[in-house]
């Protein structure tokens, strides 16, 4: 894509946004009903979706693939080395279908990792970065998208339209999984959150926000649906490993340290979960 | 308060005897040493938020189905712990109420200290002009009109909302007086916000 074709990209991207607040507003309903319409259709979120749906013909998010597919081929860090070796889980160099074939086993390091760790891992031991450098500030702000944030939405753009694979095969894997279940329903804190508070029901909100059960493996997708997302409060691209931050903060516990093992397990909790289910590609959040 | 602390040696104890290559085989002390080791303090968010207390402990460990006598003996305890206000009155103003209700600040690491709403509106409907409303607990619309404006029926909402755990030990509600997010009065102008007959709930 040219330098001009992604400037007329932002510019439609905000044009289109600059309008939403306005009309949210005025499409919201007057009163509500005596008793409660949990299962009448929200209209809120009926009205973002029909946004989704148009803002997903120019998605900002694709800027960020574009981005991150140039910081894949691209000779960089201490060793002037390309990321085109890092195996993925498919193969050194495979980028088609990983994304929903992970988090995996990689016997190399020994461990289970989400594929935003399993970046990191190569950056590190094929460009030579740190990873204290990587994890200083891997989320993204006003001033700057970080690396991984791109390659991740790169890496994800690379499976659209296929279904989530998360592999149970090896046994530390499916140990992942069962420990993945646990941190879900770990209550603690001051407010006796755990993930399962909101996620462990269906067709349940929190204000406007419906809150899909990720228990449940018709629904867990949605854990997965539009992410590595750009998130219109902000206006900023993220991924899986930011909403898990973000979601321990609502939860009122202290901060998960970036691409951990609990994420890790986390991620492969939701991800078995909503194995069998279609992934669309990088999307646009609420 | 003393079985609390009982089972928060206990649940202590119990972890630090299977430490970690013990654990292996055990999803749930795995899950629970390996919080510990990612986890760091951030702002007002402090690590010892990690560690479950008795009520926490047995929800989860049961995954919130616990033994019918320990269950009941659990909730007289946390209803033991409940401060009721000294004059007796559980009224306040259900204007102020509104507010507390409103807000849903409070103890995230990115809140200040002391800053802290009820956040009743996120799980919650209540009163007839806030249709941003979640569904996680029940509707409360009309809480005083359907289930009358006695004196019993005062105490139980003040009661719940100062320890909902204290009715049904494995609530998804924060224990909101217990843990100081609301004090006394705040808890009272809930009360007047879903009990007092003048208040848009019980239009």
């Amino acid at each position: 894509m040219t330098r001009d074709a992604l400037v007329r990209y932002a510019v439609a991207a905000f044009a289109t946004f600059a309008c939403v607040p306005l009309t949210l507003a005025q499409t919201k309903p007057p009163a509500a009903k005596p008793a409660a319409p949990a299962t009448q259709p929200d209209p809120t979120a009926a009205e973002f979706d029909k946004f989704r749906e148009v803002l997903e013909e120019d998605n900002p998010a694709e800027l960020f693939e574009a981005k991150g597919k140039e910081l894949w081929f691209a000779k960089r860090g201490p060793n002037n080395a390309s990321l085109e070796k890092c195996d993925l889980g498919l193969g050194p160099g495979v980028v088609k279908g990983a994304y929903v074939r992970m988090p995996r086993y990689f016997p190399d390091v020994g461990k289970v990792m989400d594929v935003e760790r399993r970046i990191l891992n190569c950056m590190v031991t094929l460009q030579g970065f740190k990873v204290e450098d990587l994890a200083k500030q891997p989320f993204s702000s006003e001033t700057r998208t970080p690396d991984p944030v791109s390659l991740v939405t790169f890496v994800a753009g690379q499976s659209r339209g296929m279904k989530i694979a998360a592999p149970q095969n090896r046994p530390e894997e499916r140990e992942t999984y069962a420990i993945g279940r646990e941190v879900f329903h770990y209550r603690a804190g001051p407010y006796d959150f755990s993930c399962a508070t909101c996620h462990g029901e269906d067709g349940k909100r929190i204000r406007t926000q419906p809150l899909p059960n990720l228990t449940k493996s018709g629904e867990a997708i949605r854990a997965f649906q539009g992410w590595p997302g750009y998130r219109m409060t902000g206006g900023l691209m993220h991924t899986l490993q930011w909403r898990m931050n973000d979601c321990f903060r609502q939860q009122r516990f202290p901060a998960p340290d970036y691409a951990s093992d609990t994420i890790t397990a986390l991620l492969a909790y939701m991800a078995v979960n909503a194995n069998g289910q279609v992934y669309k590609g990088p999307g646009i959040k609420r | 308060m003393r079985i609390d602390r009982a089972f928060v040696l206990g649940a202590a104890a119990a972890a630090l005897a299977v430490g970690l290559p013990a654990s292996a085989g055990d999803p749930g002390a795995e899950a629970a040493a390996m919080i510990k080791r990612d986890f760091k303090p951030r702002g007002i968010a402090t690590i010892d938020r990690l560690n479950q207390d008795g009520v926490q402990s047995l929800c989860n460990r049961t995954h919130d189905k616990p033994p019918k006598e320990i269950a009941e003996r659990l909730e007289k305890d946390q209803l033991a712990g409940v401060q009721w206000p000294a004059d007796g009155k559980l009224l306040g103003d259900w204007k102020a109420g509104e507010q507390v209700a409103q807000s849903g600040r409070g103890f995230t690491w990115s809140d200040k200290a002391g800053v802290t709403g009820g956040s009743c509106y996120n799980c919650h409907q209540i009163g007839p002009n806030e249709t941003s409303f979640g569904t996680i607990g029940p509707s409360l619309y009309q809480f005083g009109k359907i289930r009358g404006y006695g004196a019993d029926i005062q105490k139980y909402a003040y009661g719940k909302i100062y320890n909902a755990k204290a009715y049904n030990l494995c609530s998804l509600m924060p224990r909101f007086g217990h843990v100081g997010a609301l004090t006394g009065k705040e808890i009272r102008d809930l009360v007047a916000l879903l009990m007092d007959p003048s208040s848009p709930v019980n239009k």
